[in-house]
């Protein structure tokens, strides 16, 4: 029983979550920054995957997110709710709780499948200019978006936001917190699962030497198609539940900056490490949003001492200013992350206990 | 005929941008074996640093706009080196010096890039800037193409600076030093060779390009904003990678390239598909080419 007992308590957690946005005790601005720490613990676990345990450098990541979104959101909309583009919906759309998984389901293999465009050059090239292939995979795709007038281009897509409330209009429950909740669960499972499996090992031994794995019989292309579609694929999971949280989706807020952010999860984490990812995530969303409250009181403080002249204004856009810095400074005292290529017992070996790490 | 003169002609102005850029690439690059992703940022800076020079001469002082340019090209090119040996100094030598992975190196070069983009923003604000007219506008004409002065200056510079660095590299006992070190970085000091100081004038020719490079920029598009750098950055370096990245032939000609097929795209397609359009050529490159047009491919030792 007591082996169980993490596992326990993450459901336990989860569920006081949805009882209390339930009962509402959770505003709805508490209630996003749950589901955004969730979709950005898909992402940087995602890209743990690439980029911690296969020891390559992808940072296009976003641009996989993006086709995840779109894709989910056009469905949705088509299947289940009225718009002026696709017309009525082909379903009812009461049956958008049974879809809506399927759904992102479907946008996450689209999303991998669109892995391959970064995956199958993979084979032959490495370090750097893999690095490259990944940023024009993302401008490609973000681009590509863009020239498709039917779902709004540049504009945006909208229409989201109906199939969400279809979905509490036949059971009044906070439905996207419980479908963030379960992605993040599965996705995270899914990553462990397959790390830690035999045949996963191989990520990490294509990390270690690539020659040599492929002289002890891993097939490293496989290996390395497996990790990009796999982490590709969870990134459009995670752009999917994104674009529902949010309601709209525009193809500029998947570019390279996104893709930056999930770089620093990442390696503010610790490669190569599942707990780092999952805590670096928590740690990164939540800096955000205390900086957003910070910033204008350190304004005014600065203010009331007379340091700063009255017509400047400490800005939102310090927060880019202070989160690089952070990095910066956690490359030169501690390169290797929070927790690099370690994981959770290691640091607190009682939790072995409650937990089988693997 | 005109039409397609015409095109060559944005081409070649388009495409020296992006090889002056890609040549700071490419000498860090080839010394370092460091993706300096803060290099488009410098060239901001250098924009920036062009406009903040050209106005205190033409406001303050008072200059001739002639005066005035001949004493913000040498100001800019020195101050944008400042900035980018301040980077070295400050970010990776300390990690050079620790032998950290080169990958922490790259994130740092990354943040860097961003610091410097969201500082200017937070402190200069999102207005836009004007940069001052410097150059009496001269338009030679033959038949229907008509050309600037201005873009003859981009074109001629582009060419001017990469004889110049060729020169430096293969000729000079700098540039045999730079040779060196990224042939074998731990053998160059034993033979008495300042490595740091090697690596400082890369940084110095490098950021001084990009900062010519910002202030060709400022004058040809007169409007300076925070994150003009990030997207030509990034092309410059993917131009400067399918050239085949540590040959300053292979970054000159990708940076021609990527502008040819620019303006090549646009010229026949809707503007929006230039991103596409280029990309996927680039990836078919890569694709055929992995290690670029004029790289080597490295053998590994098992």
């Amino acid at each position: 029983m007591q082996k169980y007992s993490f596992n326990f308590g993450i459901w336990g957690m989860a569920l006081i979550v949805v009882a209390l946005s339930q009962l509402g005790a959770l505003n709805l601005y508490f209630q996003s920054v749950i589901m955004f720490i969730g979709i950005n613990v898909i992402l940087s676990s995602s890209l743990n995957v690439v980029n911690g345990y296969m020891g390559e450098f992808s940072c296009g990541h976003a641009g996989f997110m993006c086709v995840g979104a779109y894709v989910s959101s056009i469905l949705s909309v088509i299947f289940f709710s009225q718009n002026a583009i696709f017309g009525a919906p082909i379903l009812p759309p009461e049956l958008a709780i049974i879809g809506f998984p399927i759904v992102v389901i479907i946008s996450g293999l689209v999303a991998g499948l669109t892995g391959l465009i970064v995956a199958i050059p993979s084979f032959k090239t490495r370090g750097d200019y893999l690095a490259i292939i990944t940023i024009a995979a993302n401008y490609m795709v973000i681009s590509a978006i863009e020239n498709v007038d039917v779902i709004g281009g540049s504009r945006g897509f909208m229409g989201m936001r109906k199939v969400v409330n279809a979905m509490t209009d036949v059971i009044d429950l906070p439905w996207m917190m419980i479908w963030v909740i379960l992605g993040t669960y599965m996705s995270i499972w899914m990553i462990r699962r397959f790390v830690s499996s035999t045949y996963g090992k191989g990520i990490m031994a294509v990390s270690q030497d690539e020659v040599a794995a492929e002289i002890m019989s891993v097939n490293t292309n496989k290996m390395k198609m497996a990790a990009f579609m796999l982490s590709s694929g969870l990134a459009g999971v995670a752009g999917a539940l994104f674009a529902h949280v949010l309601g709209y989706v525009n193809p500029q807020s998947f570019n390279i900056m996104k893709s930056t952010e999930c770089l620093v999860m990442v390696y503010l984490g610790g490669m190569g490490s599942m707990g780092g990812a999952v805590l670096s995530a928590i740690l990164f969303t939540v800096m955000l949003e205390l900086l957003r409250f910070i910033i204008p009181a350190i304004d005014t403080g600065l203010h009331i001492i007379n340091v700063l002249p009255d017509s400047y204004h400490l800005s939102q856009v310090w927060k880019w200013v202070l989160i690089p810095l952070t990095l910066i400074l956690l490359m030169q005292f501690r390169p290797e992350g929070l927790m690099g290529n370690k994981e959770l017992p290691k640091l607190f070996p009682g939790l072995k206990k409650f937990y089988k790490f693997k | 005929m005109d039409i397609l003169i015409q095109n060559l002609l944005n081409a070649l102005q388009w495409g020296s941008f992006y090889a002056l850029i890609a040549l700071g690439y490419t000498l860090v690059y080839g010394v370092l074996l460091l993706i300096n992703f803060a290099h488009g940022d410098v060239f901001m800076v250098g924009a920036y640093i062009a406009f903040f020079v050209a106005t205190f001469f033409l406001g303050f002082v008072d200059l001739s706009p002639w005066l005035t340019l001949a004493l913000t090209v040498p100001l800019t090119m020195l101050l944008t080196a400042g900035v980018g040996v301040t980077l070295e100094r400050v970010a990776y030598r300390p990690l050079r010096r620790k032998g950290a992975h080169r990958l922490y190196v790259v994130i740092t070069a990354l943040m860097c890039g961003l610091m410097l983009e969201n500082s200017n923003l937070a402190l200069l604000g999102a207005s836009r800037k004007k940069f001052p007219e410097l150059l009496d506008k001269v338009i030679y004409t033959w038949g229907n193409v008509s050309v600037t002065n201005l873009k003859l200056i981009v074109i001629f510079t582009a060419i001017a600076v990469f004889i110049l660095l060729e020169f430096i590299v293969t000729r000079t006992k700098i540039g045999m030093a730079m040779r060196g070190i990224s042939y074998d970085k731990f053998a160059i000091p034993l033979m008495g060779i300042p490595i740091d100081n090697v690596i400082v004038f890369t940084f110095v020719l490098g950021s001084g390009m990009a900062g010519l490079a910002g202030l060709l920029f400022a004058m040809s598009y007169p409007i300076l904003e925070p994150y003009m750098g990030a997207l030509i950055g990034w092309k410059a370096f993917i131009a400067a990678v399918v050239g085949g990245i540590g040959d300053i032939r292979g970054a000159f000609l990708g940076g021609f390239l990527l502008g040819f097929i620019e303006v090549g795209v646009v010229a026949i397609f809707p503007s929006s598909y230039r991103d596409l359009f280029a990309f996927s050529i680039l990836l078919m490159i890569l694709w055929i080419k992995p290690t670029g047009i004029f790289g080597v491919a490295k053998t590994t030792k098992i």
